[in-house]
């Protein structure tokens, strides 16, 4: 764990992996849940790193994370959100010629796992999920499209990610879901936040 | 619609309704959002009694023009510009009394960028997750002005003007934004940390809400490859594949890949966005 400082009022707390990250992020959910941090007005996990910005005292704090022990993922059992999807995505072909198996079977290999949410990012709801064994990851798309239709459920590298709403991205469609991704109304507005655990569900097979 | 609105005769270039800003949702890709130049804002705000964080009209370079349905007190503020009510003309950085049906027309900005318009009992428009403002990176918030658009109006308080006139730091012909390095600093050469603190920097016209963009020398890695995406505050300095620095304003996303050499000082961000393309801009690292 290195903590670095990031302007006046903000750490950027940085591990080796994506796991560590992910421990960290809910080690500092469960303090500032128990009153137990100072006041940090947002944390921002990412990919290996978990932002802390709106900091008044941001070196106090990084000297007590140094003394943290964050308790494994595994040690917490939370609920998953499912999400079903229709593999009738215009790249399946693509995706399909990438893995080696046939178009049919694209839908079967990706809702075989559990994903979980690593970060938010892009747009507001839009996840990157982790959990496509590595075998299976794909390149972007060489030409972005202008307009992803919104539920679309595309990869990309390690990420799975689904479109909130409609917008241009370089991503490989494999699907769409109905599910609403985010609502402004509803609390928390992102059906996937960070740290959730996510099963996609094949529709019509 | 209650007559305690307004109508948009003139949206002008771009003109978006802001107040602070959409906090705590970054984690769900949501930036903040929020006034370029709060202290403006907040300023008008208070000349005509309300809160400062009241939701205003944030206009660029090119001002606006809006009817009241209804009297209602206005002030103008931010970066100085001509102001007339029907015609007549009347005071920049004063509470103004506009009467039902006259024209408000906020002119072209003399100097700076971003004038301000607040309204007694501020804009009234819908708040998303806590705020009116107008994101313009993720469509949050309300769309920007436009010609013939309707907005609402809140009452006024009970609470009085706290101020009854407004002072302005001005443009200077050259922007100095204190920065503290890193977090990603190591990303770059020995060389491109001196050429970011000596190199002549202009303001781009490719600036928007989301940033400050910057021509001038590009900035050399030390290190190839991605960085994996990580959160990014306001006023991060941005690195892109061409080098040239992106200081990111209050519609920045809320994670990126690119690495941040720097971080500007949050009080030195209004100033950067009053500067108008052209504009030169020297980054001073500060302690």
């Amino acid at each position: 764990m290195r903590v670095r400082e990031v302007g006046e009022r903000a750490l950027l707390v940085e591990f080796g992996g994506g796991e560590e990250a992910r421990a960290f992020h809910a080690e500092v959910l469960r303090r500032r849940a128990a009153g137990a941090l100072p006041a940090v007005r947002e944390v921002v996990p990412a990919a290996r790193t978990v932002l802390l910005d709106g900091v008044d005292e941001p070196r106090a704090l990084a000297a007590r994370i140094a003394g943290w022990r964050p308790e494994p993922l595994h040690a917490r059992v939370e609920p998953v959100v499912e999400v079903p999807v229709r593999y009738d995505g215009p790249d399946v072909a693509e995706v399909a010629a990438v893995w080696g198996v046939a178009p049919g079977e694209v839908g079967r290999v990706h809702a075989a796992g559990e994903y979980r949410v690593a970060f938010c990012g892009f747009a507001p709801g839009f996840g990157y999920l982790t959990g496509l064994p590595e075998r299976y990851e794909v390149p972007r798309r060489a030409t972005p499209r202008t307009a992803v239709p919104a539920g679309s459920v595309a990869l990309a590298g390690p990420y799975t990610g689904v479109y909130p709403r409609s917008s241009p991205g370089g991503w490989q469609i494999v699907g769409t879901t109905d599910a609403v991704l985010w609502d402004p109304g509803r609390e928390p507005a992102a059906l996937l936040t960070p740290g959730a655990r996510v099963r996609f569900v094949r529709e019509g097979v | 619609m209650t007559d305690r609105a307004f109508a948009v005769v003139r949206a002008g270039a771009l003109t978006t309704v802001q107040d602070r800003g959409r906090f705590g949702h970054a984690h769900l890709g949501v930036p903040r959002s929020g006034a370029l130049d709060p202290g403006a804002a907040g300023l008008a705000n208070r000349l005509v009694g309300n809160s400062v964080g009241a939701a205003v009209l944030e206009t660029t370079l090119t001002g606006c023009a809006v009817r009241p349905r209804c009297a209602v007190t206005v002030a103008v503020g931010g970066a100085p510009c001509p102001v007339t009510v029907d015609g007549r003309p009347a005071a920049w950085g004063a509470a103004v009394r506009v009467p039902a049906g006259a024209v408000l027309e906020v002119g072209a900005a003399v100097r700076g960028v971003r004038s301000y318009v607040a309204f007694a009992g501020g804009v009234a428009v819908e708040p998303v997750l806590g705020s009116r403002s107008t994101d313009l990176l993720s469509g949050l918030g309300p769309e920007p002005l436009a010609d013939g658009a309707v907005l609402p109006l809140g009452r006024p308080g009970a609470g009085v003007p706290v101020c009854d006139g407004v002072p302005w730091a001005g443009v200077a012909g050259e922007v100095v934004l204190r920065v503290r390095l890193g977090p990603r600093d190591d990303w770059f050469t020995g060389r491109a940390l001196r050429t970011l603190t000596t190199g002549a920097y202009r303001v781009s016209a490719a600036s928007n809400r989301i940033g400050l963009r910057t021509e001038g020398p590009a900035l050399e890695r030390a290190v190839a490859g991605e960085l994996p995406s990580e959160g990014m505050v306001l006023g991060a300095v941005q690195v892109p594949p061409d080098g040239r620095p992106v200081v990111f304003l209050a519609d920045h996303p809320t994670t990126g890949g690119y690495p941040v050499v720097a971080v500007v000082r949050e009080r030195d961000l209004a100033r950067a966005a009053q500067a108008v393309p052209g504009t030169r801009v020297r980054f001073v690292v500060a302690g």
